[in-house]
């Protein structure tokens, strides 16, 4: 039966102003019933104030292939990263 | 080992009818028809006997003395459960376990709602806790109704079949007697008599909705309050209480 449903990708936001988090995947027949799952799959301890689900196959991913266009050409850009700054005094780390 | 007041025997059916539900439930653990919906039914399971708990906890204060909620779930015998008939019945197929549990469902929420009214301050606090659970409840084996009757042909002549074999134990949840005659007065015991009409309108309405028919009988099979069961509370019974029999007071 569960090679006839669809997969959806679980986010599960945990408090209030935070963001929502990947928390992994599930079957079912359609949204509403993902929806319910993902309550009972990944929320059983209280886990989350707020849930979304999204079909598997309506997420568009980069591939591996994809890396050494996407992620080597910021390899010589230090200058890129906030790590060349001097940290004003009462900053622990940016 | 049936107490004498009205109040802890009241708690009693109500924590018989919850652990009897939960206990057919958790029998799907490992056998549901995928992992998702196994889970689910595990949480639904879980929700009862933590429901069970509660009632057979307060019925033990009230009673006093060595007795715990323990001595309620293991060490009674078949007569003493006062569940109701629609709780025990073996679990079936899929249809039939989402059927029983729409069918109970769509009760056990107005009257938890009303529970929690109770003038009992124990009781309410019970209902009130287990309001939100039986909203869940309901949510899931009423959208399980829609899915099944007005699914496969498969699916909707297995849940008619199903709701055709229960209908006959629905009417004990409406049932009268003078222990709830006199509890209804006194403004403790949920009036379920008058829920009936909300329940069936209620039942009416999504298998509407599901494509499936409302069972057109009178006949009424009761006896679950009164310790009169089916052969399959033993049965069940005897899974359930197999190690407190064997060892007891066992511990883990």
């Amino acid at each position: 039966m569960a090679d006839q449903m669809q997969l959806y990708e679980v986010f599960v936001r945990s408090r209030r102003g935070l963001d929502h988090k990947h928390v992994g995947s599930l079957h079912a027949d359609d949204s509403a019933q993902a929806l319910e799952y993902a309550r009972d799959v990944y929320t059983r301890r209280g886990e989350g104030v707020s849930i979304w689900v999204v079909a598997s196959r309506d997420i568009t991913a980069s591939q591996e292939s994809d890396c050494e266009s996407f992620y080597d050409p910021l390899d010589d850009k230090p200058y890129r990263h906030a790590a060349m700054y001097e940290l004003p005094e009462g900053v622990d780390s940016l | 080992m049936t107490p004498d007041d009205p109040i802890a025997r009241y708690a009693l059916r109500l924590g018989d009818d919850a652990l009897i539900m939960g206990h057919r439930l958790s029998e799907w653990m490992s056998r549901a028809p995928f992992l998702e919906e196994d889970i689910a039914l595990s949480n639904v399971a879980l929700d009862f006997i933590g429901r069970a708990r509660l009632f057979y906890q307060y019925a033990a204060q009230r009673v006093g003395g060595d007795t715990t909620e323990d001595t309620f779930a293991y060490s009674r015998d078949v007569r003493d459960f006062t569940n109701l008939l629609l709780c025990e019945l073996p679990r079936g197929d899929f249809a039939f376990t989402i059927c029983r549990q729409f069918l109970y469902d769509a009760f056990a929420l107005p009257f938890t709602e009303a529970l929690s009214g109770s003038s009992d301050p124990q009781l309410a606090a019970i209902g009130s806790k287990a309001v939100k659970e039986s909203r869940y409840h309901l949510r899931r084996s009423k959208d399980w109704m829609l899915r099944l009757g007005d699914g496969t042909e498969e699916s909707h002549q297995r849940c008619q079949r199903a709701l055709d074999d229960l209908w006959l134990y629905t009417a004990e949840m409406f049932q009268s007697d003078p222990l709830l005659d006199d509890l209804i007065a006194r403004g403790i015991a949920v009036d379920t008599p008058a829920l009936h009409e909300a329940w069936l309108a209620t039942v009416s309405e999504t298998l509407a909705t599901a494509t499936l028919s409302v069972p057109d009988t009178d006949v009424e099979v009761v006896g679950g309050r009164d310790g009169i069961h089916t052969d399959d509370l033993g049965f069940l019974l005897a899974e359930l209480q197999f190690m407190q029999r064997a060892y007891p007071g066992l511990q883990w």
